[in-house]
């Protein structure tokens, strides 16, 4: 089974592009219903099945997102 | 292992880097420069020169780029970028010295300084963010805006009999002997941006070599500008841009 990871998302400096959903390989994140202070819906984890591929946080034009991976 | 248990520092795969300040960045959603900014502050980070790189900021969208490089940064007249990057190289050849231009900057009213300086063989990095538009100005025609393309200042779409054809820099500079390394990449996707992590990192490591000019183009999207939103902006930068600026290495050096 492929390692988990997690995402921990600047969810104030998020910009709501929605880049980084796309470049998910298992759809694991999306746009909040709710904005921030900045009026930008922002981008949430909505599943646990993150496995900690960075794709999000290499494709992220501002930065937000910092990501994990267990060890083997 | 509970999803709590992800979250420490040992499992940490991805963070801002430390090259680059907190400052929230001014540009709009979805902008490639953001994704351009990070890598080469990446890059710099990872060869461990944060204390021995200078920075050139232009003039354009990214002329706050000064505000985000945690290196030492001087903004140049518009355009002057490579001319000012040619003095500090010169008078500070052990630093590490790149330019961060727009195609307003680098490719209209900056052209005489960049050929110039390519011409010359300046051990620089050119760092050259292409997204065929004046994004700050409010989305004008540029040197590079495709044949057909709309913009502000040709809203029927870009004439090539009376508005001329648009200018491929990165091929003509690729020609002058100075340059070492000339590329073109992208950042729109994790695979791109990550080929373009390695196109800045090989241009920064070359410049220790004192080969000559490396310049590195990044076909960039412009979702304001286009009018797009910035998934829309990526897909249309693909179908469109691409065949017109193929990506990958025009030059490289010989082995």
């Amino acid at each position: 089974m492929a390692r988990k990871g997690d995402v921990v998302i600047d969810i104030e400096k998020c910009k709501g592009c929605e880049v980084c959903l796309s470049a998910c390989p298992n759809d694991v994140l999306a746009l909040s219903n709710e904005v921030n202070s900045k009026g930008y819906h922002y981008a949430v984890k909505v599943n646990s099945e993150c496995i900690g591929c960075a794709n999000c946080a290499i494709v992220c034009p501002d930065a937000v997102i910092t990501v994990y991976r267990e060890k083997k | 292992m509970s999803e709590n248990n992800i979250i420490t520092p040992e499992n940490l795969v991805y963070e801002k880097t430390k090259v680059m300040t907190d400052r929230v960045l001014h540009y709009c959603p979805g902008c490639g420069h953001g994704t351009a900014h990070r890598l080469l502050a990446d890059v710099i980070d990872e060869l461990g020169i944060q204390e021995d790189t200078i920075g050139v900021a232009p003039v354009g969208c990214s002329v706050l780029a000064y505000y985000y490089f945690d290196v030492d940064m001087q903004e140049a007249a518009h355009g002057r970028a490579p001319a000012v990057a040619t003095g500090i190289k010169r008078v500070l050849p052990e630093k590490y010295v790149f330019t961060y231009q727009g195609d307003g900057d680098l490719a209209a009213i900056g052209t005489a300084e960049t050929i110039h300086a390519c011409n010359r063989g300046e051990n620089i990095l050119i760092v050259f963010i292409n997204n065929g538009i004046y994004g700050m100005t409010g989305g004008q025609m540029a040197p590079t805006t495709l044949p057909g393309m709309k913009s502000s200042t040709s809203p029927r779409g870009r004439d090539v009999a009376t508005m001329g054809n648009p200018l491929k820099i990165t091929e003509l500079i690729a020609e002058l002997p100075g340059t070492y390394y000339v590329t073109r990449q992208s950042v729109h996707t994790p695979g791109n941006a990550r080929k373009t992590r390695r196109a800045l990192k090989k241009a920064l490591e070359y410049q220790k070599l004192n080969k000559g000019t490396c310049f590195v183009e990044i076909v960039a999207n412009c979702p304001s500008g286009w009018k797009m939103t910035p998934v829309q902006s990526n897909k249309w930068m693909e179908e469109h841009m691409f065949p017109f600026y193929p990506l990958g290495d025009i030059k490289v050096p010989e082995k």
